[in-house]
């Protein structure tokens, strides 16, 4: 282990334990619902990641998922009166589920058009729960406020607790890329993504490691969707099914950086900073000036970082050990 | 069937191929733009929607009707077209898809931001256009602003497949986008033609949201009410080629009014979805795609 790695597992542990102890120290509530905000925000956007980053597949519809999340835990809460913990795993199954079928045929797609198939599918869902009365449809559902504590994930007090909740689910979803990544199918994924065609002549099956991608991405991306219920305990199709959110989500992992493990979170601590700072300044109604700063820094991102920030972190990384002349380190590792 | 339902459906047919040829118009300008140089653009509603406001500032501040400022609101949209092309789409050329999918997608949402900044998000509508009121022809009634509109898609559509077969520039055009290397070698500056490309797609997307213009309202966001039909039509008519994009165009009108109404306009979108998945699935080339 070199200096930069220690330094850098140092700095880790620390973000992980400043983490811990934040609302301990920082009790004001704006300021706990905005690293709430942040967290959330990461934990979809490493979700996406592993479809999206390490498989190569760019899905413009993970609305869909986060929808099916939202959608599944709050009808069994509302409904049958289900522990959303119990209905936070099935949203997930069930998204994996769906997430398989959608996958199977849309995966012999390339590019463009597998981006595109999945915008249309999560528009398709859109406009089907929006019409589906047993869901409420375009009026939305209310979840019960009469469970209040752990047991049936609703803090009406203080926000805290949802704190520690996204923090887990992030730390869940880094933990699943992570070994993802690390495992043979890891390896897979970048052959996949790298080079299609050399890797099906290696006799990979593509499919079935795409399909795996599909799968874990989906559950994590509806376990947020239930978590986001669960906080606003209020959900419609206009706040978990929006094309624009399937948008956000892919950016989280966009600009902080496509394929790198901590890429999403730093993203996600990005965007959020810069919606929430445009919204204080200028206002949030009608005035397009978060929408304008949100557009310029992806175009910008695109023409001159395609890498995201943990890209260019990764180049300064390369630089200063090529500079102390220590090994060179392949692309793709970044922070 | 009584004849009233009969006359109803024929009316809807008829409305189906007035919009579908709008559609076509919009999606003309996305494929040649993919056709030439493989990149979806994302912004192609914020064309539409550039156009439709050029239409209403020229009516609202200089009582020009939408149709005689068509050529200008044209002329300013190619302008705009190439202007994108060359600050941002020149540069990521090379780049991975994602960033492609991104730059214009950032585009898309910095136009509508600024459309917003600038013109306030309220819903607008051309103030007393020249064409108005409907006609009555075989029993069926017109929307004489609709009418106006398809029959100058058709002409600008025409137009498009004219120059692009029959002129020497056109043929430039079509070279590159069949083979951009070979192009290339002929002689074809494809710099050139990506740049003309841009111009043109965004030119038939400003057209069309001035024919739109004197009976759609217009907002910053309406280029999301065209922008995935516009896809669907791309798609179903093979990307690039221009022929399909015509014929694709009147196909998901048709679908589009005939699913709204035999099986409810709610579902209409989701029944022009499913036939851009079922498209994408079974025949991704599309109708008259290159293979």
């Amino acid at each position: 282990m070199d200096r930069l790695t220690l330094v850098k597992r140092i700095l880790g542990l620390a973000v992980l334990i400043v983490a811990l102890g934040f609302p301990l120290i920082v009790t004001q509530p704006t300021m706990v619902n905005f690293a709430i905000l942040i967290l959330m925000a990461a934990q979809l956007g490493v979700a996406w990641n592993i479809l999206g980053g390490y498989a190569g597949q760019v899905s413009l519809g993970h609305a869909v998922f986060y929808g099916i999340g939202a959608y599944t835990s709050s009808v069994l809460a509302a409904k049958f009166g289900l522990s959303p913990w119990l209905g936070m795993l099935a949203g997930g199954a069930i998204a994996s589920g769906f997430a398989l079928l959608i996958g199977w045929p849309c995966f012999r797609l390339k590019g463009h058009y597998f981006a595109m198939a999945t915008l249309a599918i999560a528009a398709i869902v859109e406009v089907l729960v929006t019409n589906w009365d047993y869901v409420e449809g375009a009026i939305g559902i209310y979840l019960p406020m009469t469970n209040s504590g752990w047991a049936g994930m609703v803090f009406t007090r203080s926000k805290t607790p949802y704190f520690y909740i996204a923090l887990g689910l992030l730390l869940l979803s880094l933990l699943v890329s992570r070994i993802l990544q690390k495992s043979y199918i890891g390896y897979y994924f970048r052959a996949i993504k790298e080079d299609p065609d050399a890797a099906r002549s290696l006799g990979i099956n593509l499919a079935r490691y795409k399909l795996v991608a599909i799968a874990a991405s989906a559950f994590l991306t509806a376990m947020g969707g239930t978590l986001y219920a669960q906080k606003e305990l209020f959900i419609d199709p206009g706040s978990v099914l929006a094309g624009s959110l399937s948008i956000k989500i892919a950016l989280i992992a966009i600009l902080g950086g496509v394929g790198t493990l901590f890429g999403p979170v730093v993203g996600a601590l990005v965007l959020i900073a810069i919606e929430e700072f445009t919204r204080q300044i200028f206002g949030s109604t009608g005035m397009g000036t978060d929408m304008i700063i949100y557009g310029g820094i992806i175009v910008i991102i695109a023409m001159f970082s395609p890498g995201g920030i943990a890209g260019l972190l990764g180049e300064w990384e390369r630089a200063w050990r090529a500079r102390r002349k220590l090994v060179y380190t392949p692309p793709g590792d970044g922070i | 069937m009584t004849h009233l339902t009969m006359t109803m459906l024929a009316q809807t047919i008829v409305s189906g191929l007035m919009i579908g040829l709008i559609y076509a118009l919009i999606a003309v300008g996305l494929t040649l733009i993919f056709g030439v140089m493989d990149i979806v653009n994302f912004a192609h509603g914020e064309f539409l929607m550039l156009g439709m406001y050029a239409s209403f500032w020229g009516a609202s501040l200089f009582f020009l009707d939408p149709l005689f400022t068509l050529p200008l609101t044209a002329l300013m949209l190619f302008a705009v077209g190439v202007l994108v092309y060359r600050l941002v789409i020149r540069r990521i050329l090379a780049a991975p898809m994602l960033s492609q999918i991104f730059a214009t997608f950032g585009m898309m949402i910095l136009l509508r931001g600024l459309a917003q900044f600038l013109w306030k998000p309220d819903h607008r509508t051309v103030p007393h256009a020249l064409v108005e009121g409907k006609i009555t022809l075989f029993g069926l009634q017109l929307g004489t602003p609709q009418l106006t509109a398809s029959l100058g898609a058709v002409l600008v559509t025409g137009g498009l497949w004219w120059f692009l077969n029959r002129t020497r520039l056109g043929t430039a055009l079509e070279a590159t986008s069949i083979d951009r290397e070979a192009a290339t070698l002929m002689g074809i500056n494809s710099e050139r033609m990506f740049a003309l490309a841009w111009g043109i797609g965004a030119a038939c997307a400003g057209i069309a949201g001035a024919l739109l213009s004197t009976y759609f309202p217009i907002f910053p966001e309406v280029g999301a009410d065209f922008i995935l039909v516009a896809f669907v039509v791309v798609v179903l008519g093979g990307f690039g080629s221009v022929a399909g994009a015509f014929w694709a165009g009147i196909i998901v009108g048709e679908v589009e009014v005939l699913g709204g109404f035999f099986v409810g306009p709610a579902y209409k979108n989701a029944l022009v979805l499913s036939l851009f998945l079922l498209v994408l699935l079974f025949r991704p080339r599309g109708l008259m795609g290159k293979a």
